[in-house]
């Protein structure tokens, strides 16, 4: 048995998934519209500023465009507590998908970082034959199969399956978490980063954030008051919150409106933080339809309580508040780049002099996305 | 306005019914569709086929005559109207009838006239020419029910448990066959009086050409409720 | 043989140094409870007569009059009580089966007060809804399934009639004939006033009362009593009632001395006799005669209306919703067995159906299971007593809920479950003229919008506590539950966890 893999300390039952635990945060993220490769280093940095909204139990990145030579491959990132899940998984996988490389992702040991499990990576395409013979369409499948290993394989956990992207998480301070994964080798257009602070739990990796599904990826700050509102409704479409966290199921929920229900990332944030009756009331009569419609519809997808939530997916990110703005949020430019963070610090840590600096209102998503042609 | 309704959807076809401003509609092919003349008014329909259950529901004032047999539920709740059925009827005609008159040339299923109602003018009627099936009446509040039993002479044209809870209006019944079973609310009388029943059936003669002065020269009996309060002594106030 | 005495169960007591012996609860009591012995000159009472309903007590002048529990007893016995003795008597001396009122009295557990509300601390904040915005406001009905952009961005779906209420509490089925016209009238206009929506019963309605018809549900039960199409279409919803949770399983019975000339007019039935409905619609044998009735009256209202279903809480019930949520209908309204009833027979109404609380979250469970909570609002009823039960029935699933007892209670009802003699000395329960008028119906409205706009606040006060600050994501969450002294089977159902878990 390798030497840093020594034994998780966290006992099953307080894992999440077994427990719902509460967390405060720090998120940070930017993204190049030229879609120009940046070195992660520049997010690990600005966590640092924001180190005490973290409490050492969970960091976290998520890179886009950072595998430029398997652009097209499902990317899966998984954890592994023993090798008899390494290789049950990866006979899951190969029965699935052409592998068209594998390896250990490569780490550096770091003062800090403990009870780290194993950490592989995949590129696969799903293989022709199950395209062909599958009544789901192809993410869907994908989808599925990560819930399936996440669920039924005891031990495995896949933490990141998109396509050009792959996230980076662990139990740590959200810098030694970036030294952990020597996320200085890597570059994308954009990068998400997150530091946690759980209120009653030692902290599994698999709990940290981002939280991914396919290419979303999600970095949240707050602690919801909607949750199980939220869940119960999600899972009648064929999600599982297995984590139990609010993170999870935001993602599913911008999944499940953005890409199974084809609605747009500033509607999908008008169903999370609509407005309130009174404004909507107020609205000329096109917008209050829209409104009223969205918000009647999907109304158990309503998020309320505090948060803050940092979206990634493929070529954009979009941020946002709960409406009534009970956590902090920053937006900056600065040339082809755009910035948020939950305080400013972070966003002048790596970028001193921004063109523009604002506060989005509750309720108000910013979404940047990479300029016409720009690739992904 | 005529319609084809060969494999249409009831919602289809009465969309299109109301749609029309024509007074005259004529349907054929039916076969199946519901509710056709549910809640309508001031219409002539003419259904040329089998309709569907709950025909004429809830119906305001039209004049239906179907040529085919109608299936379950004719006329229920039917506040104004005639319904004219050239053939027979399923279960339930004229269910909790408020009003307006139902003509079915043939027999009728289970629990005609059930639960019909009346107030002051609105007397709804059901004239059935053939036979009725059992619970003919059933918690009658109201109104007039016929049954002329064509063809069954001599024998009994209503089933078992005719007037079952029955409280207000009137059952005439053709012929001398009484039921055996009647409950012990009923009362039979034998119809001396025709001037109300008359009327009835000579326009029930009118539809389907019998000869009314035949059919009134025979004997009829009535079911008319002895006692308003029939559950009178079934309950005891506990003050709890 | 002689009838059997039957104790009575209250005494009068008349104070006779306050008694000024104005007669003013001689001429009161409808009950004649009250007696002056013209002979002997003296104000006395007949015991047996007194239903316990405060009405004398509220209304002297000198308040000389008390009305006490009889300490007169049977020799006491665990098992052979007083209620089952004098039940016997009552029975072997008329042969009659028992009739009751209103919602059982016996100690059967309400799960609403054996489930605690969650409240934040640190983790995330209180909102307090004093000042910041705190949304009540309810849609009633089936979602769209479908939503697609067109051209001009625009979004489209598919529509379906929804209620919108401005509260989630309605004013649940009450008759007229069960209770009186200006009971009904006060509903309506409390229900105008509020924005929500009062429920004509399977009465049909005065004609004098189609003006509210914005804020009112039309019922159609089994004896389809008024029901018409202008009826139908001058309510806001149609409700379908398949079942009661006072007496589910069997129908309305309405004693002929409460059908008046009104009555007689609007429900179209003769005057003095019993309005019998049974329970079964006699177009409804199956699952799918309910979907014909329901798209028979949606097709009589051109699909303008939607359809509520009501159901008696029963043993059955998550699969029975199932069946209705796949009707057509648009909304299911659940009544739980401990609601009350104009009348109903005591060993139904004490015996039979299961608590609005299990069925509720079964039912919530059920439909999630199942994909289709979308395809109907949930509408639970069934003895809600307080704001803090409906925030507990959102919690577990519900839309809105249906009040009807604390509504009565609102207008004047001291609860002594005696409407089915129809001598209600409150005005409520009561078709008699000179009672009837003992209740203003402007007076009425204001106590019961008083009631409604306080559990409104108090809702949102709940809902601020726990972080909430609209309903809908207080709806399903039960999370925000925690049960208090159930077993674990009970938890499971509820869907809730233990306190401290």
């Amino acid at each position: 048995m390798d030497e840093e893999y020594d034994n998780v300390p966290v006992r099953d039952e307080l894992r999440e998934g077994n427990v719902r635990i509460p967390s405060g945060c720090a998120v940070f993220g930017c993204l190049s519209r030229s879609g120009r490769r940046m070195s992660a280093s520049g997010a690990v940095d600005a966590m640092t500023y924001m180190h005490d909204r973290s409490n050492g139990l969970g960091g976290g990145f998520a890179g886009y465009g950072i595998y430029p030579d398997f652009p097209d491959c499902y990317a899966f990132h998984v954890f592994y507590d023993n090798e008899h899940a390494r290789e049950e998984t990866e006979s899951f996988l190969k029965a699935r998908f052409d592998i068209s490389g594998m390896e250990r992702i490569p780490t550096r040991k770091v003062y800090g970082i403990r009870g780290a499990p194993l950490v592989w990576r995949y590129f696969g395409v799903l293989r022709p034959e199950i395209a062909a013979h599958t009544p789901l369409d192809e993410e869907e499948y994908v989808c599925r199969s990560v819930i399936h290993i996440n669920t039924k394989i005891k031990g495995a956990y896949v933490f990141s399956s998109g396509k050009n992207m792959g996230v980076f998480k662990g139990v740590g301070y959200p810098e030694d978490v970036g030294e952990y994964y020597r996320l200085g080798d890597y570059s994308g257009y954009c990068w998400t980063a997150h530091g946690r602070y759980p209120t009653n739990t030692p902290g599994w990796w698999g709990g940290a954030h981002p939280f991914n599904i396919l290419n979303y990826t999600v970095v949240h700050n707050g602690e919801i008051s909607s949750y199980d509102a939220n869940r119960r409704f999600i899972e009648m479409y064929g999600y599982k919150c297995t984590l139990q966290t609010d993170t999870e199921v935001i993602t599913y929920i911008i999944d499940y409106l953005h890409r199974r229900r084809g609605l747009t990332l500033p509607d999908v944030a008008k169903v999370i933080a609509p407005p309130f009756w009174s404004q909507i009331e107020r609205m000329e009569t096109s917008e209050r339809e829209r409104y009223t419609l969205l918000r009647n519809m999907y109304a158990s997808l309503l998020v309320t309580g505090p948060f803050s939530i940092i979206l990634g997916y493929s070529g954009g990110m979009m941020a946002l508040n709960d409406r009534l703005k009970l956590r902090g949020m920053v937006a900056a430019e600065k040339n082809d780049v755009t910035y948020v963070a939950s305080e400013e610090c972070a966003v002048r840590a790596v970028c001193p002099e921004p063109d523009r600096i604002w506060y989005p209102a509750g309720g108000e998503p910013v979404i940047v996305e990479l300029t016409e042609g720009n690739g992904k | 306005m005529r319609i084809d309704a060969k494999g249409m959807h009831f919602a289809a076809l009465n969309g299109l019914i109301r749609d029309s401003a024509d007074g005259e509609i004529v349907i054929d092919n039916v076969l199946g569709q519901r509710y056709i003349a549910a809640g309508a008014a001031g219409r002539h329909i003419v259904v040329r086929g089998v309709p569907g259950n709950a025909l004429g529901a809830y119906m305001n004032g039209c004049r239906v005559d179907v040529y085919g047999s109608a299936q379950d539920a004719v006329g229920d709740t039917m506040n104004d109207g005639v319904i004219v059925v050239h053939g027979s009827c399923g279960d339930t005609a004229g269910y909790a009838m408020r009003g307006g008159r139902i003509f079915i040339e043939g027999d009728a299923g289970y629990r005609v006239g059930i639960h019909m109602k009346e107030y002051g003018s609105a007397v709804p009627c059901i004239v059935v020419g053939g036979r009725a099936g059992s619970y003919l009446g059933e918690y009658q509040a109201g109104g007039r029910i016929v049954v002329l039993g064509i063809g069954s002479e001599g024998r009994q044209c209503v089933g078992d448990f005719t007037s079952t809870g029955m409280h207000g209006g009137k059952i005439y019944v053709r012929g001398g066959c009484i039921p055996a079973d009647l409950p012990r609310q009923t009362e039979v009388r034998a119809v001396t009086d025709k001037s109300e029943l008359a009327p009835l059936v000579r326009d029930f003669c009118t539809c389907f050409g019998f000869d009314a002065d035949a059919l009134l020269a025979d004997d009829y009996f009535m079911l008319v409720p002895s006692t308003a309060y029939i559950y009178k002594t079934l309950y005891v106030n506990r003050p709890d | 043989m002689n009838e059997t005495y039957i104790m009575p169960d209250y005494e009068i007591v008349r104070n006779a140094e306050r008694c000024v012996r104005c007669m003013a609860c001689v001429r009161l009591c409808a009950n004649g409870a009250h007696i002056f012995d013209e002979k002997r000159g003296v104000l006395t009472a007949d015991d047996s007569k007194c239903v316990n309903c405060h009405y004398c007590v509220a209304n002297c002048p000198t308040k000389a009059i008390k009305i006490v529990r009889s300490d007169h007893c049977f020799k006491p016995s665990a098992n052979y009580t007083e209620d089952v003795i004098k039940d016997i008597y009552r029975q072997a001396d008329t042969g009659g089966v028992l009739l009751s009122s209103m919602g059982t009295t016996k100690s059967y557990p309400v799960y609403w007060d054996k489930m605690l509300v969650n409240a934040s601390q640190v983790t995330n904040p209180p909102i307090d809804p004093l000042r910041e915005p705190m949304e009540i406001r309810t849609f009633l009905g089936k979602k769209p399934e479908t939503v697609k952009y067109r051209a001009d961005g625009r979004l489209e779906a598919e529509t379906h009639p929804n209620l919108m209420l401005k509260t989630p509490i309605m004013f649940s089925a009450m008759s007229y004939g069960s209770i009186s016209k200006n009971a009904h009238i006060a509903l309506a206009r409390a229900a105008e006033e509020l924005g929500t929506f009062y429920n004509t019963g399977e009465g049909g309605l005065h004609e004098d009362l189609y003006q509210y018809g914005a804020n009112t549900i039309v019922q159609v039960a089994s004896g389809r009593f008024g029901v018409h199409p202008a009826y139908l279409n001058a309510g806001a919803a149609i409700e379908i009632k398949m079942g009661q949770g006072a007496k589910p399983g069997i129908g309305g019975h309405l004693p002929g001395s409460k059908i008046g000339e009104d009555v007689s007019r609007t429900r179209m039935i003769p005057k003095g006799t019993d309005a019998i409905s049974p329970a079964p619609h006699h177009d409804i044998y199956s699952i799918e005669d309910l979907r014909q009735l329901v798209f028979g009256l949606k097709e009589a209202t051109d699909y303008k209306k939607p359809v509520i279903v009501k159901i008696a809480a029963v043993h059955n019930i998550a699969a029975i919703a199932s069946g209705i949520a796949r009707s057509g209908a648009d909304i299911i309204a659940i009544d739980g067995f401990r609601g009350g009833t104009g009348a109903a027979p005591t060993r139904i109404r004490d015996n039979v159906g299961i608590p609005i609380e299990l069925a509720l979250a079964a039912v919530d469970t059920r439909l999630r299971d199942e994909g289709i909570r979308g395809r109907v609002g949930l509408v639970a009823g069934g003895s809600v007593r307080s704001s803090a039960d409906v925030v507990k029935a959102i919690a577990l699933g519900a839309d809105a809920v249906y009040i009807a007892t604390p509504a009565l209670l609102a207008m004047g009802c001291h609860l002594c479950r005696s409407c089915h003699g129809g001598k209600c000395n409150w005005g409520i329960a009561t078709q008699s003229p000179e009672l009837v008028a003992r209740l203003d119906p402007d007076v009425a409205r204001e106590r019961l919008v008083n009631l409604v706009t306080a559990w409104s606040r108090e809702i949102m006060e709940m809902m601020g506590g726990m972080g909430i600050n609209s309903i809908e994501a207080l709806r399903g969450n039960r999370l925000m539950l925690r049960g208090i002294g159930l077993t674990q089977k009970e938890l499971d159902v509820l869907g809730i966890r233990h306190a401290g878990e």
